[in-house]
């Protein structure tokens, strides 16, 4: 008991029903349509809609994008729904500049890497795909070596 | 991936419904990943720097889910309800995936953001995600550009 307080300071439960709840969002659009629900992929295709780059003119972006979109709106519905249901009010006290470029370095390899955290960390290993068990242990120890870095320049 | 060529040739009642089926499946994730606490960036770098290790539980409950799902449903169904193709993760293993994933951890280390949170914080109201939503949007488009020249 001892051991589970120190390892989870704030409790488990809800760690463990919000996965289990995010995996199976996961498994109904893929058992539903056969899509699979990473989410770096919806920026890219959104950039599709706008951007002129011939990247973003690949015949794929076009034909996800109207999905993506809608998933991504199903994240923020499904966000608001727990924050007017069971949620308390939310804040961060992570600055804006460190959002900005954290958000702009994961973006990039993200998309160069063709996954994030669902992408490669929820389907790429439920797919059983190689890169994603290489992806994530690798994504996984350089954000806990960059994490620790931060906290000993008094940044995080 | 034919999925919009598939999607055209539906009806369409089917393809609403598959609309449908993206947007409850994307609330499901959602409403999971604020549950989870995933959406603030200090519960993510609580993780990060090791002193809580719920993002295990979230992360292994949610690809516990997905892996049996997406294992059995090929086996069980020759094709998706609603129609279109059972298709894995896209992708390979090479350099870039590799290097990569070494980038998406630095950035997510630094700001304690990933792209699925990042858009689903902005439903329960944590509008300052909308700056790494903005960083994430750049950061793709940096790669379209950087795809674009290869």
């Amino acid at each position: 008991m001892d051991t589970l307080a120190r390892l989870f300071p704030d409790g488990w439960a809800h760690y463990l029903l919000g996965g289990l709840l995010a995996g199976a969002g996961v498994s109904l659009v893929y058992v539903g349509t056969g899509l699979v629900g990473g989410t770096s992929s919806f920026f890219s295709a959104t950039w599709s809609w706008v951007s002129r780059l011939t990247f973003f003119g690949e015949p794929r972006w076009r034909e996800q994008r109207a999905w993506r979109l809608l998933y991504a709106v199903g994240l923020i519905a499904g966000a608001l729904l727990w924050a007017l249901s069971m949620g308390t009010p939310q804040v961060t006290a992570v600055p804006a500049w460190q959002l900005l470029l954290g958000g702009l370095v994961a973006g990039f390899g993200a998309r160069l890497s063709g996954g994030c955290t669902a992408g490669h960390g929820i389907c790429g290993l439920a797919s059983l795909k190689r890169e994603s068990f290489v992806a994530v242990p690798v994504f996984l120890l350089t954000a806990i070596a960059t994490a620790h870095l931060m906290r000993l320049w008094g940044l995080a | 991936m034919s999925v919009a060529t598939d999607a055209d040739q539906q009806h369409p009642a089917v393809r609403l419904l598959r609309a449908l089926c993206v947007l409850a499946g994307g609330m499901l994730f959602g409403f999971g990943l604020a549950l989870s606490g995933m959406i603030r960036p200090e519960t993510v770098l609580a993780f990060l720097q090791l002193r809580d290790m719920g993002l295990l539980l979230v992360l292994g409950g949610a690809a516990g889910v997905a892996t049996i799902v997406y294992q059995l449903a090929p086996r069980l169904l020759s094709r998706p309800l609603l129609g279109g193709r059972f298709t894995g993760h896209p992708g390979q293993l090479d350099r870039r995936s590799v290097v990569g994933a070494a980038i998406f951890g630095v950035g997510w280390g630094l700001c304690g953001v990933c792209p699925g949170p990042a858009i689903a914080g902005l439903g329960a109201g944590l509008w300052p995600l909308g700056w790494a939503v903005i960083g994430l949007a750049g950061g793709a488009w940096l790669h379209g550009r950087y795809a674009s020249r290869r």
